[in-house]
Protein backbone atom coordinates (compact mmCIF):
# COMPACT_ATOMS: atom_id res chain seq x y z
CA UNK A 1 0.00 0.00 0.00
CA UNK A 2 2.80 2.55 0.56
CA UNK A 3 4.59 1.30 -2.31
CA UNK A 4 2.62 3.48 -4.58
CA UNK A 5 4.70 5.94 -6.40
CA UNK A 6 4.45 9.27 -5.76
CA UNK A 7 4.54 11.36 -8.49
CA UNK A 8 7.84 14.16 -7.78
CA UNK A 9 7.78 15.37 -11.58
CA UNK A 10 4.01 15.84 -11.80
CA UNK A 11 3.61 17.94 -15.15
CA UNK A 12 1.71 20.67 -13.37
CA UNK A 13 0.53 23.37 -15.58
CA UNK A 14 0.02 26.16 -12.80
CA UNK A 15 -0.87 28.67 -15.77
CA UNK A 16 -4.02 26.81 -17.28
CA UNK A 17 -6.84 28.56 -18.75
CA UNK A 18 -9.47 28.00 -17.05
CA UNK A 19 -10.70 25.48 -20.27
CA UNK A 20 -12.15 22.58 -19.53
CA UNK A 21 -11.19 20.70 -22.97
CA UNK A 22 -7.39 22.04 -21.86
CA UNK A 23 -7.87 20.60 -18.42
CA UNK A 24 -8.62 17.58 -19.40
CA UNK A 25 -5.43 17.25 -22.00
CA UNK A 26 -3.84 15.14 -18.78
CA UNK A 27 -4.16 11.50 -18.30
CA UNK A 28 -4.64 11.36 -14.54
CA UNK A 29 -7.01 14.25 -14.84
CA UNK A 30 -9.07 12.61 -17.23
CA UNK A 31 -8.84 9.38 -14.87
CA UNK A 32 -9.98 11.26 -12.31
CA UNK A 33 -12.32 12.81 -14.25
CA UNK A 34 -13.47 9.46 -15.44
CA UNK A 35 -13.95 8.27 -11.46
CA UNK A 36 -15.99 11.57 -11.06
CA UNK A 37 -18.79 10.55 -13.62
CA UNK A 38 -19.28 7.05 -11.99
CA UNK A 39 -19.10 8.39 -7.89
CA UNK A 40 -18.51 11.71 -5.88
CA UNK A 41 -15.63 10.66 -4.26
CA UNK A 42 -13.00 12.28 -1.43
CA UNK A 43 -9.48 13.24 -2.13
CA UNK A 44 -8.55 9.85 -0.28
CA UNK A 45 -10.58 7.56 -2.30
CA UNK A 46 -9.15 8.75 -5.53
CA UNK A 47 -5.51 8.50 -4.06
CA UNK A 48 -6.13 5.02 -3.14
CA UNK A 49 -7.61 3.99 -6.45
CA UNK A 50 -4.95 5.79 -8.72
CA UNK A 51 -1.12 5.30 -8.72
CA UNK A 52 -0.51 9.41 -7.49
CA UNK A 53 0.04 10.50 -4.31
CA UNK A 54 -2.70 12.46 -2.23
CA UNK A 55 -1.19 16.01 -2.85
CA UNK A 56 -1.32 14.92 -6.22
CA UNK A 57 -4.80 14.38 -6.76
CA UNK A 58 -5.19 17.27 -4.46
CA UNK A 59 -3.52 19.31 -7.29
CA UNK A 60 -5.37 18.20 -10.03
CA UNK A 61 -8.57 18.04 -8.75
CA UNK A 62 -8.03 21.92 -8.55
CA UNK A 63 -7.36 22.64 -11.81
CA UNK A 64 -10.63 20.44 -12.62
CA UNK A 65 -12.41 22.76 -10.21
CA UNK A 66 -10.81 26.21 -11.53
CA UNK A 67 -12.06 24.73 -15.21
CA UNK A 68 -15.43 24.33 -13.79
CA UNK A 69 -15.15 20.88 -14.70
CA UNK A 70 -15.68 19.55 -10.87
CA UNK A 71 -17.55 20.94 -7.77
CA UNK A 72 -16.63 20.21 -4.35
CA UNK A 73 -18.80 20.49 -1.08
CA UNK A 74 -18.42 19.71 2.76
CA UNK A 75 -20.11 16.44 4.23
CA UNK A 76 -18.93 16.69 7.85
CA UNK A 77 -15.03 16.31 7.88
CA UNK A 78 -14.90 15.34 4.15
CA UNK A 79 -14.96 17.50 1.04
CA UNK A 80 -16.13 15.18 -1.64
CA UNK A 81 -16.04 16.35 -5.32
CA UNK A 82 -18.32 15.53 -7.94
CA UNK A 83 -18.45 16.70 -11.39
CA UNK A 84 -20.18 20.37 -12.32
CA UNK A 85 -23.03 19.73 -14.76
CA UNK A 86 -22.58 23.04 -15.87
CA UNK A 87 -18.87 22.59 -16.69
CA UNK A 88 -19.45 20.02 -18.99
CA UNK A 89 -21.95 21.81 -20.50
CA UNK A 90 -19.46 24.19 -20.84
CA UNK A 91 -17.13 22.20 -23.06
CA UNK A 92 -19.93 21.74 -26.08
CA UNK A 93 -20.78 25.64 -25.55
CA UNK A 94 -17.26 27.01 -27.49
CA UNK A 95 -18.77 24.74 -30.14
CA UNK A 96 -22.82 25.69 -29.88
CA UNK A 97 -21.11 29.54 -29.84
CA UNK A 98 -19.13 29.08 -33.18
CA UNK A 99 -22.49 27.12 -34.88
CA UNK A 100 -24.68 29.72 -34.31
CA UNK A 101 -22.12 32.25 -35.13
CA UNK A 102 -21.09 30.29 -38.15
CA UNK A 103 -24.76 29.96 -39.70
CA UNK A 104 -25.29 33.43 -39.13
CA UNK A 105 -22.92 34.95 -41.60
CA UNK A 106 -23.98 31.80 -43.46
CA UNK A 107 -27.48 33.09 -43.95
CA UNK A 108 -26.45 36.38 -44.35
CA UNK A 109 -24.63 35.16 -47.32
CA UNK A 110 -26.80 32.99 -49.11
CA UNK A 111 -29.69 35.83 -48.76
CA UNK A 112 -27.17 38.30 -50.18
CA UNK A 113 -26.14 35.99 -53.37
CA UNK A 114 -29.89 35.50 -53.70
CA UNK A 115 -30.49 39.34 -54.14
CA UNK A 116 -27.60 39.61 -56.34
CA UNK A 117 -29.16 37.63 -58.85
CA UNK A 118 -32.47 38.50 -58.59
CA UNK B 1 -29.32 15.21 -11.00
CA UNK B 2 -28.67 17.77 -14.48
CA UNK B 3 -29.22 15.99 -17.12
CA UNK B 4 -28.13 18.14 -19.48
CA UNK B 5 -24.30 17.14 -18.99
CA UNK B 6 -23.76 14.31 -21.38
CA UNK B 7 -24.86 15.15 -24.42
CA UNK B 8 -21.55 14.35 -26.72
CA UNK B 9 -23.37 16.53 -30.08
CA UNK B 10 -24.43 19.99 -30.91
CA UNK B 11 -27.63 20.78 -33.13
CA UNK B 12 -28.56 23.94 -34.87
CA UNK B 13 -30.40 24.82 -37.32
CA UNK B 14 -31.20 27.82 -39.54
CA UNK B 15 -34.03 28.92 -41.90
CA UNK B 16 -32.19 30.98 -44.94
CA UNK B 17 -34.80 32.92 -47.79
CA UNK B 18 -33.28 30.90 -51.13
CA UNK B 19 -33.73 27.84 -53.13
CA UNK B 20 -32.06 24.73 -51.92
CA UNK B 21 -29.66 24.74 -54.41
CA UNK B 22 -28.56 27.77 -53.61
CA UNK B 23 -28.47 27.21 -49.61
CA UNK B 24 -25.92 23.95 -50.60
CA UNK B 25 -23.56 25.53 -53.43
CA UNK B 26 -22.86 28.77 -50.72
CA UNK B 27 -22.46 26.30 -48.08
CA UNK B 28 -19.64 24.08 -50.16
CA UNK B 29 -18.54 26.07 -52.89
CA UNK B 30 -18.85 29.53 -51.75
CA UNK B 31 -17.91 28.39 -47.86
CA UNK B 32 -14.87 31.20 -48.02
CA UNK B 33 -17.97 33.81 -48.12
CA UNK B 34 -19.66 33.33 -44.57
CA UNK B 35 -17.37 30.57 -42.71
CA UNK B 36 -15.60 32.53 -39.24
CA UNK B 37 -12.35 33.78 -40.65
CA UNK B 38 -11.24 34.43 -37.12
CA UNK B 39 -11.02 30.68 -36.73
CA UNK B 40 -7.98 30.20 -38.18
CA UNK B 41 -5.43 27.57 -37.32
CA UNK B 42 -2.36 29.37 -39.29
CA UNK B 43 0.09 31.58 -38.46
CA UNK B 44 -0.84 33.57 -40.82
CA UNK B 45 -4.24 35.29 -42.37
CA UNK B 46 -5.82 33.39 -44.28
CA UNK B 47 -5.96 34.14 -48.36
CA UNK B 48 -8.45 31.68 -49.56
CA UNK B 49 -10.77 28.56 -48.03
CA UNK B 50 -11.28 25.86 -50.04
CA UNK B 51 -14.04 22.68 -50.04
CA UNK B 52 -13.26 20.25 -51.96
CA UNK B 53 -16.79 19.22 -53.77
CA UNK B 54 -16.44 15.12 -53.62
CA UNK B 55 -16.42 13.03 -51.18
CA UNK B 56 -12.76 12.05 -50.45
CA UNK B 57 -12.30 15.94 -50.35
CA UNK B 58 -10.75 18.16 -48.36
CA UNK B 59 -11.71 21.53 -46.49
CA UNK B 60 -8.53 23.70 -46.21
CA UNK B 61 -7.14 27.17 -45.25
CA UNK B 62 -4.34 28.92 -47.77
CA UNK B 63 -2.42 31.11 -45.92
CA UNK B 64 -1.08 34.36 -47.58
CA UNK B 65 2.45 32.60 -47.34
CA UNK B 66 1.45 29.51 -49.08
CA UNK B 67 1.25 27.71 -46.02
CA UNK B 68 -2.03 25.49 -45.56
CA UNK B 69 -4.21 24.06 -42.93
CA UNK B 70 -6.93 20.99 -43.69
CA UNK B 71 -9.19 20.58 -41.38
CA UNK B 72 -11.73 18.52 -42.45
CA UNK B 73 -12.58 15.28 -44.95
CA UNK B 74 -15.42 15.22 -47.02
CA UNK B 75 -16.87 12.15 -46.09
CA UNK B 76 -20.30 12.66 -47.80
CA UNK B 77 -21.19 14.74 -50.26
CA UNK B 78 -24.94 14.59 -51.62
CA UNK B 79 -26.34 17.80 -53.39
CA UNK B 80 -28.32 19.36 -52.76
CA UNK B 81 -29.27 17.68 -49.92
CA UNK B 82 -26.16 17.04 -47.79
CA UNK B 83 -23.08 17.03 -46.55
CA UNK B 84 -20.72 15.26 -43.91
CA UNK B 85 -17.22 16.17 -43.07
CA UNK B 86 -14.54 15.36 -40.19
CA UNK B 87 -13.49 17.70 -37.63
CA UNK B 88 -10.08 17.14 -37.18
CA UNK B 89 -9.55 20.45 -35.06
CA UNK B 90 -9.09 19.02 -31.02
CA UNK B 91 -11.10 21.38 -28.44
CA UNK B 92 -7.94 23.14 -28.00
CA UNK B 93 -8.39 24.63 -31.82
CA UNK B 94 -5.29 22.68 -33.27
CA UNK B 95 -5.33 20.42 -36.02
CA UNK B 96 -6.01 16.75 -34.65
CA UNK B 97 -3.31 14.30 -36.71
CA UNK B 98 -5.42 11.26 -35.10
CA UNK B 99 -8.76 10.51 -36.89
CA UNK B 100 -10.33 8.39 -34.17
CA UNK B 101 -10.02 11.94 -32.10
CA UNK B 102 -11.88 13.65 -34.36
CA UNK B 103 -15.64 14.47 -34.53
CA UNK B 104 -17.83 14.62 -37.38
CA UNK B 105 -20.27 17.59 -38.58
CA UNK B 106 -23.58 16.52 -40.51
CA UNK B 107 -24.96 19.10 -42.52
CA UNK B 108 -29.03 18.29 -43.80
CA UNK B 109 -30.65 20.52 -46.63
CA UNK B 110 -34.33 20.70 -46.53
CA UNK B 111 -36.57 22.80 -49.18
CA UNK B 112 -39.40 24.35 -46.97
CA UNK B 113 -40.71 25.83 -50.43
CA UNK B 114 -39.12 26.87 -53.71
CA UNK B 115 -37.36 30.01 -51.78
CA UNK B 116 -36.70 28.48 -48.33
CA UNK B 117 -34.49 26.30 -47.21
CA UNK B 118 -33.72 24.66 -43.71
CA UNK B 119 -30.80 24.16 -42.84
CA UNK B 120 -29.72 21.82 -40.32
CA UNK B 121 -26.10 21.11 -38.52
CA UNK B 122 -25.22 18.20 -36.30
CA UNK B 123 -21.81 18.32 -35.04
CA UNK B 124 -21.70 15.01 -33.19
CA UNK B 125 -19.35 12.49 -31.55
CA UNK B 126 -17.60 14.83 -29.39
CA UNK B 127 -16.97 12.15 -26.95
CA UNK B 128 -13.91 11.26 -29.63
CA UNK B 129 -11.71 14.67 -28.86
CA UNK B 130 -10.97 13.26 -25.18
CA UNK B 131 -11.16 10.24 -23.04
CA UNK B 132 -12.22 12.11 -20.14
CA UNK B 133 -15.91 12.11 -21.43
CA UNK B 134 -16.46 8.01 -21.60
CA UNK B 135 -17.26 8.01 -18.06
CA UNK B 136 -20.43 10.64 -18.38
CA UNK B 137 -22.37 8.54 -20.36
CA UNK B 138 -23.04 5.53 -17.80
CA UNK B 139 -23.57 7.68 -15.32
CA UNK B 140 -25.85 11.05 -16.50
CA UNK B 141 -29.33 10.69 -17.64
CA UNK B 142 -29.18 12.08 -21.71
CA UNK B 143 -32.38 13.10 -21.60
CA UNK B 144 -33.23 17.07 -22.02
CA UNK B 145 -29.72 18.27 -24.01
CA UNK B 146 -31.42 18.34 -27.29
CA UNK B 147 -34.27 20.30 -26.13
CA UNK B 148 -32.02 22.62 -24.25
CA UNK B 149 -29.76 23.28 -27.32
CA UNK B 150 -32.55 23.96 -29.50
CA UNK B 151 -34.14 26.38 -27.36
CA UNK B 152 -30.68 28.92 -26.74
CA UNK B 153 -29.95 28.04 -30.75
CA UNK B 154 -33.89 29.40 -31.69
CA UNK B 155 -33.01 32.35 -29.34
CA UNK B 156 -29.92 33.12 -30.29
CA UNK B 157 -31.03 32.96 -34.07
CA UNK B 158 -33.92 35.17 -33.47
CA UNK B 159 -32.82 38.40 -32.47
Amino acid sequence: MHARPVSANLPFVQTYEADGWSALGDQTRRAIFTRLADRPSAVGDLARELPVSRPAVSQHLKVLKDAGLVLDRRRGTRRIYQLNPKGIAALRADLDRFWGKALVAYKAAVEQSTKEDS
Amino acid sequence: MSTQAAETSVRNDVVVEAPIERAFSVFTDDIDSWWPREYNLLEVDIAERTFEPREGGQIYDRGVDGSECHWARVLAYEPPNRIVFSWDISPRWEIEADPAKTSEVEVRFVAESPQRTRVEVEHRNLDRHGEGWEGIHASVSTEGGWAYTLQSFAARIQT
